[in-house]
């Protein structure tokens, strides 16, 4: 099969099965079947419909015209031994770029010292000349050795394979080309995998969490005025609907050719999110969490926005890929090779009209001569961190990064299959997948911005999932603290590592939701403190809970290949977080955070199994009222553990796996170690790097003790009972304290922008009503008066004059001509003679007059 | 020389112009008898006197002899004459019926008194 032709139908067809469902269901929903339940099974074959096709990309056409090459050094230590004893070439592969940098920044770093501003310039200019030239002479040193293969070698410097083109163009309007287009890589292909696999679960796991709706939901949270509570007609076939669309939006993310694109659908994506958080709109709970998600997510759409503007007036287009025409010729560079040329050996270089701006604004040295290069670079590199700032605004507000975190936790007002799916494992992982996506974008400044706010992220959304009694939050806690792993991996320069751990991610934390959910389906509570030894009533949901703990905290025999899904790429970025950190040892902070999340990690998730399943019940009368839910939520779940425990494992006696399937589509030129232009002391390493022995060792050592660590806590804490939580809780008072309130930035945020937006909204409004009213109100009030004047001069006589003496004439004339009229027969006669007889004298006096006649 | 038309009609042989001045004369009595006479039946006269110098035109006109023309039979004139007397007819008639409702209403037949149209 052709790839470049059968990869767009086929997931094309994958991205509109959701959307047809959707609009089935707009029209007709509330008709199919008895109470809409037709609407659950359309939208469910559609999804299902849609992982086949994603599937069939996948096996059938993907894997066999890209083969999976093993990651050049493999991140796989069954062949462990292979890491060691290749110790010496890797090193040398990877040392030499290092070294040369080092060499050029000592040489920028000595000529500031000697304060020639001019001599700086042209040494870091040496710099940048140097390094090409070192890796081309360390090519040849391995060519020589001819110890490694071409691929490995030249590993920097191979672009992915992709696929991008046009579906349908919308609008053009002279360079600006708007169009709903596709970028195919195996990312592409692997999330439309997860994504449809994922939703397909959710879709029937919500079949059975929904039924409720089937008929009249009487909503006990919603107490009218006189004291019953709501009756509402029951809206399962809309929940379905909005379900289909977001997954038609997720789709349509993944998908996406071009910046425009993504936009487009980040926003519907939104509006789904904030229709499914809405879900229950009655409750005032669930509108003002809605609403919170919505705008908080609005403020990171700006910072999108204006990196989009910043990209796309400095290079004049939207698309990711490149367009060739049919001889292999670039009719179109697309984004992606526009900042990382061929020339400049894939390295990131300011192009397009960034370099161009910089001659505008460049200074002048004393010669009157117009510095190059250089400053040029540096102007461009300024619109290069603008650009990749205002991008990662975007992914900071979906996926709920610090400081724009604060909408998850209450996102959780939502059915929890929309938990499951929207808020763990797609939509907010959608903002991972962009940073993702852009990554060849961002320049080691922007990375170290993300990694930062990814470490702040994991740790504090951690801290407080601690304390958290709601299931349900401290599943949202954790998710925010996991989307801050992998930014942080993203930020330390871990493009496989990032990228898989939302892989496994999205599998353990949406088995994660989906047991809360039937948890709370059990037992009609979301509260963690009435619930407790659940194992006996519900043991499927117990147990795939306990892989899905298991998963989260990257349970595994360290320094092996065996474990669960969570503990190849918790690992992978801790031991990206520690080969980043010997580069930079300012850094230390990005170093011992991941350390430390994974201790609390381990506790909080165990807290919660303890505190669910295990123990005695702390609330009989729930305990026993709780049931096992039906099959059909179960079955998910069961699927969810199976891929949970093993999304990370190699298929045996081939290479397939995700990380090597990812490794297809790292972004060309990222591979390289590279160093920051604006901040000339930071290092981004070469992710293969963190795969050598001297970070893994520590790295899964310090990872396993963690959460070793973590679990025995937990253990001792909620299940041996060795010591009393509630003494704890006083002891460390001031410190529950913080956690609880979750470090106070609903208040903050209050404090700070919400009561004076208030504030000013109140101002406001008295502005509007005294003085926009009162010039409005003055304005009508002139308007009615000039209006009367205007009737008074000139409407009564004018017009009016006017059109009454018109008719006076006119009456006047006919009591004139009725005189005319006198009823003699006789004088009508001689009238008729007279008047005849004048007309003949007449003719005959003109015709004697008339000359010629 | 001031030119009279009618300067030699009885010196020259019977043509048109002698049945145009006799209709001519017939025509002015009918108009005259129409102005002057109170009595609708006169009126009526007066009328019929107008349709028949006007028919003593068309007939006139219409003649072959008059005409000299060997090529039409003449009877076009004498055709519109017929229908003017059957049209005088059918008026008379009902222009009679008018004069005796309007004499079994007034006791009278002067059209001096039928003046209830007036403006």
């Amino acid at each position: 099969m052709e790839p470049a032709s059968t990869l767009p139908t086929l997931l094309m067809w994958a991205w509109l099965l959701p959307l047809i469902s959707f609009v089935a269901i707009l029209f007709f929903g509330k008709h199919m079947g008895p109470h809409g339940k037709g609407a659950a099974y359309l939208a469910t074959v559609a999804i299902v419909g849609a992982g086949l096709l994603s599937f069939t990309a996948l096996f059938g056409v993907w894997l066999p015209n890209h083969p999976l090459a093993d990651a050049a050094h493999a991140s796989d230590p069954l062949h462990g031994n292979h890491g060691i004893p290749d110790d010496s070439h890797n090193g040398s592969h990877s040392d030499a770029p290092t070294s040369a940098g080092k060499h050029a920044h000592r040489a920028y770093h000595g000529a500031t010292d000697g304060g020639a501003l001019r001599n700086t310039q042209r040494d870091a200019q040496l710099a940048l000349n140097i390094q090409p030239v070192a890796l081309l002479a360390e090519h040849g040193s391995l060519a020589e050795h001819g110890s490694l293969n071409d691929s490995q070698a030249h590993a920097n410097n191979k672009t992915p394979p992709y696929y991008n083109g046009d579906f349908y163009t919308l609008a053009a309007f002279g360079p600006l080309k708007l169009s709903i287009g596709y970028y195919i890589d195996s990312l592409t292909v692997a999330m439309f995998c997860m994504v449809a696999l994922i939703a397909s679960c959710v879709h029937f796991y919500a079949i059975g969490y929904m039924h409720d709706e089937l008929h009249e939901f009487t909503d006990s949270e919603v107490t009218l005025a006189d004291g019953q509570p709501l009756k509402r007609p029951g809206r399962y076939h809309r929940f379905f609907q909005y379900l289909s669309l977001f997954c038609f939006s997720m789709f349509g993310i993944v998908i996406a050719g071009n910046m425009a694109m993504v936009f487009v659908f980040w926003e519907l994506v939104g509006i789904c999110s904030y229709f499914l958080i809405g879900f229950y709109i009655e409750r005032k709970t669930a509108s003002t969490a809605a609403n919170k998600a919505f705008i908080v997510n609005r403020v990171g759409d700006f910072g999108m926005l204006i990196g989009m503007m910043a990209l796309w007036s400095s290079l004049g287009t939207f698309s990711f890929g490149d367009t060739k025409d049919a001889d292999g010729k670039f009719t179109e560079r697309g984004i992606f090779s526009l900042l990382r040329t061929a020339e400049n050996d894939y390295h990131l270089k300011p192009a397009g009209d960034m370099a161009f701006e910089g001659h505008r604004i460049m200074p002048t040295d004393s010669d009157g001569e117009v510095q190059s290069g250089d400053s040029d670079n540096r102007a461009g590199q300024w619109l290069l961190l603008v650009a990749g700032v205002g991008i990662f605004c975007g992914c900071v507000g979906k996926s709920a990064q610090f400081p724009l975190h604060v909408w998850l936790p209450d996102a959780m007002e939502g059915p929890t299959p929309v938990s499951a799916l929207v808020h763990s494992a797609t939509m907010v992982a959608a903002g991972v997948y962009l940073a993702g996506r852009f990554f060849p974008v961002f320049s080691p400044e922007v990375l170290l911005v993300i990694a930062y706010t990814g470490c702040i992220t994991l740790v504090i959304a951690a801290t407080i999932a601690i304390t958290a009694t709601d299931i349900k939050r401290v599943l949202a806690y954790s998710t925010v603290s996991q989307l801050g792993y992998m930014m942080l991996a993203l930020g330390l320069g871990g493009w496989v590592a990032g990228m898989f751990h939302l892989f496994t991610h999205a599998f353990f934390k949406s088995l994660l939701f989906m047991c809360s959910g039937s948890v709370i389906h059990g037992v009609h509570t979301n509260d963690m403190t009435e619930m407790g030894g659940l194992r006996k009533k519900m043991p499927v949901t117990a147990y795939t809970m306990l892989v899905g703990c298991l998963a989260i905290i990257g349970a595994g025999i360290p320094l092996s290949t065996i474990g669960f899904s969570g503990y190849y790429s918790k690992d992978a970025i801790i031991e990206q977080a520690f080969s980043f950190a010997d580069l930079n040892p300012v850094h230390w902070p990005l170093k011992w955070a991941p350390v430390a999340g994974a201790l609390i990690t381990a506790f909080y998730m165990f807290r919660l199994w303890y505190m669910t399943f295990a123990g005695k019940p702390r609330n009989q009368h729930r305990y026993d009222h709780a049931h096992e839910s039906p099959r059909v939520m179960t079955l998910p779940l069961v699927v969810l553990a199976v891929f949970a425990l093993g999304i990370g494992w190699t298929v045996p006696g081939t290479s397939l796996k995700v990380t090597n399937l990812l490794e297809q589509s790292r972004p060309v030129g990222t591979l390289a170690t590279t160093h920051g232009e604006l901040l000339p002391s930071l290092v981004l390493p070469d992710e293969h790097r963190s795969h050598e022995w001297e970070f893994r060792k520590p790295a899964g050592i310090a990872a396993f003790a963690t959460a070793a660590l973590g679990l025995l806590l937990a253990t001792v804490v909620y299940l041996w009972r060795f010591l009393n939580p509630d003494e704890l809780k006083q002891r460390f008072r001031s410190i529950h304290a913080v956690f609880w309130n979750k470090w106070w930035f609903d208040e903050i945020y209050g404090a700070l922008i919400v009561a004076p937006g208030l504030l000013l909204a109140k101002w406001i409004t008295k502005f509007d009503l005294g003085i926009i009213d009162s010039i409005i109100h003055g304005t009508a009030a002139t308007c009615k008066g000039g209006a009367k004047v205007v009737d008074a001069v000139l409407d009564r006589t004018l017009v009016d004059g006017s059109a009454n003496g018109m008719a006076r004439g006119t009456w006047d004339l006919g009591l004139w001509l009725r005189k005319i009229q006198t009823g003699s027969l006789r004088q009508y006669v001689m009238l008729l003679v007279i008047s005849t007889v004048l007309l003949f004298a007449a003719a005959s006096y003109l015709q004697q007059i008339i000359p010629g006649q | 020389m001031p030119y009279f038309p009618l300067a030699n009609i009885l010196t020259e042989p019977v043509g048109a112009a002698h049945y145009v001045v006799v209709g001519a004369i017939l025509f002015t009595c009918g108009v005259l008898c129409m102005a002057t006479k109170r009595n609708a039946l006169g009126i009526l006269m007066g009328i019929e006197l107008v349709l028949n110098g006007a028919n003593l035109n068309f007939i006139a006109f219409g003649s072959r002899y008059l005409r000299n023309d060997a090529n039409t039979l003449g009877l076009d004139g004498q055709l519109v004459a017929l229908f003017v007397i059957v049209l005088a007819a059918a008026e008379a008639a009902v222009a009679l019926a008018i004069v005796l409702n309007f004499y079994n209403n007034h006791d009278s037949i002067d059209v001096d008194r039928a003046d209830q149209l007036h403006g």
